[in-house]
């Protein structure tokens, strides 16, 4: 039974780190009908904003933290502006190879400046709690409490203010919108930042988890979240979050029950098998197109 | 001064000509309609004037400043609002963010006082709201306003449309085809509505239809297309004798 709680917490942890990283896809999803392929890379700049944050400039938690959100909220903005935003009238195929390209030069780039694998430095005075067999540390509540604060900003963000109520509006019919009066051009901006600086914050906290970083990183990790956001229907903000904590929970299941090396076969054959029966992923719903 | 003078404006679609020489004046308190045959090219005229599609050429001056070139987003804020000839909602919001959303351009309060709830948050969220419910009043549909739109029926859904093109805060209303799908009844009391918010909202507006019961009834003046060109302008009552009118719609009079 300790041992079932002891893998739940762990589920947990990597769950609302999966999950942070899905809304980013699932939000630009959701605005643009397009799936970011660099957001992983994203959250691995995270991760190396944060180590230059700590190492170079010497600032603590809260300080990194915020400065690698803004910095991963620039950069996501700047692709957007500059890669995707050129191809919006293509086809969507166009930008999602775009994607993948900039994801490519961001895995390249961090690697021509940092050749070697890094360590973050320990940005939290590590403690240990034991209650009935079950240990749990600072960093892993700091890691859930703050993905949980994180999810629910922007949950409120997405239904109680006017900006998310206009990337609902967007996302149901892109066309329309700006007859409403709304620069569309801006709430995608905005969408990106949020979307990316949630991966970038996603980073941060791997990182810590991790502190061995390299700029591969966010190749698996990104793939991962992003089945995360087609498992809870990509598209759909709460999904992402259900999503994340679903394949952090099958993940460490199989870690804890068969060899290690199965991890991520269970959890691509997962995507596979849901699929089959849940086109749309959990909380999807089917778009029927007009013929 | 005309609210909204349209000079030679003139669209092509690679090669295809849907829309020529367009001119229209359009003086502030009237109901003007335009008809026309299937593909005459009369949604075109309001996709230009609403900066959803760049004109090929010509000019659109509303109230004074030319609007060609400007983005979609920009005409609306200046005063421009339309609802569409297949009803647009966005059938997934509740009716009444349907007509919130596009109070966009209204709002002021920044991302800070958003997410602390300080500031001019709750004020202005109240404010939209209370706007909102309102026009969801007027048009009668409060009862329904936390129901998704796609769930309204079909002549409500039209109500909402012009609720939502109404919240932009429009002096020019562009009606494409309101009374579509409409029995005859309900045209009636579309026509009482329609005269209702010219004089409640006081707006200027343009109308695409081909109900002629709706057309006679409150347009002041008509606009005839047909392949882009127009063929005729003038009252009603004159229009609908009008050769040329009877021509397009009917074929050509074969001469015994």
């Amino acid at each position: 039974m300790t041992y079932l709680l002891q893998q739940a917490l762990n589920a947990l942890q990597l769950g609302s780190i999966y999950a942070l990283i899905a809304l980013g896809y699932t939000m630009v999803y959701g605005i643009l009908t397009m799936i970011n392929f660099a957001h992983g890379d994203l959250f691995m700049v995270g991760a190396f904003l944060c180590f230059v944050a700590a190492t170079y400039l010497k600032l603590s938690f809260v300080p990194s933290l915020l400065l690698s959100m803004a910095g991963v909220a620039l950069l996501g903005v700047v692709i957007e502006k500059w890669a995707y935003k050129p191809l919006r009238q293509a086809p969507r195929v166009s930008a999602i190879i775009t994607a993948l390209g900039v994801g490519i030069f961001l895995e390249n780039f961090t690697l021509a400046l940092c050749p070697y694998p890094k360590h973050i430095p320990p940005l939290i005075a590590h403690e240990m709690w034991s209650f009935g067999g079950v240990s749990i540390s600072s960093l892993q509540i700091l890691i859930i409490l703050l993905s949980i604060l994180l999810m629910i900003l922007l949950d409120f963000i997405v239904r109680r203010t006017m900006v998310g109520m206009a990337m609902r509006a967007i996302s149901w019919d892109k066309t329309i919108v700006p007859l409403m009066g709304v620069p569309v051009d801006r709430v995608i901006s905005i969408t990106f930042a949020i979307g990316t600086s949630l991966g970038g914050a996603a980073g941060v906290m791997y990182g810590l988890a991790y502190p061995v970083i390299d700029p591969y990183m966010g190749i698996m990790v990104g793939w991962k979240a992003f089945i995360s956001a087609v498992v809870g229907g990509i598209g759909n903000i709460r999904g992402a979050m259900i999503g994340g904590f679903i394949l952090g929970g099958v993940e460490i299941l199989v870690a804890a029950f068969l060899p290690s090396t199965y991890r991520d076969f269970v959890a691509f054959a997962f995507l596979l098998v849901l699929l089959i029966f849940r086109p749309y992923g959990i909380l999807g719903k089917p778009h029927p197109q007009k013929v | 001064m005309p609210l909204l003078e349209s000079r030679n404006l003139t669209h092509y679609f690679d090669g295809l000509c849907a829309v020529s020489d367009f001119n229209l004046d359009v003086e502030p308190g009237e109901i003007v309609g335009i008809i026309g045959p299937n593909g005459a090219g009369k949604t075109t005229v309001f996709n230009l004037f609403t900066g959803v599609y760049r004109a090929t050429g010509g000019s659109v001056l509303f109230d004074g400043s030319e609007i060609v070139g400007r983005t979609p987003s920009e005409i609306t804020s200046l005063g421009i609002a339309r609802t569409f000839q297949n009803i647009r909602l966005f059938k997934e919001l509740s009716v009444l963010d349907n007509v919130r959303v596009a109070h966009y351009a209204q709002v002021r309060y920044n991302a800070i006082e958003a997410l602390l709830q300080i500031g001019r948050y709750r004020a202005e969220e109240k404010r939209v709201t209370d706007r909102a419910m309102d026009l969801l009043a007027a048009f009668r549909l409060e009862d329904h306003a936390e129901e998704p739109a796609g769930n309204l029926p079909y002549g409500m859904q039209r109500r909402l449309e012009m609720a939502r093109a109404l919240a932009t805060g429009p002096r020019l209303l562009l009606l494409d085809e309101p009374a579509a799908g409409m029995n005859p009844n309900e045209i009636v009391q579309l026509m009482d509505l329609i005269q209702w918010i010219r004089k409640s909202f006081g707006l200027t507006i343009l109308l695409i239809e081909h109900q002629m019961r709706l057309v006679m009834g409150i347009c002041e003046r008509l606009k005839v297309l047909d392949f882009g060109a127009t063929i005729a302008e003038g009252l009603p009552r004159d229009i609908q004798n009008h050769p040329k009118v009877l021509e397009a719609y009917l074929g050509e009079e074969v001469s015994p």
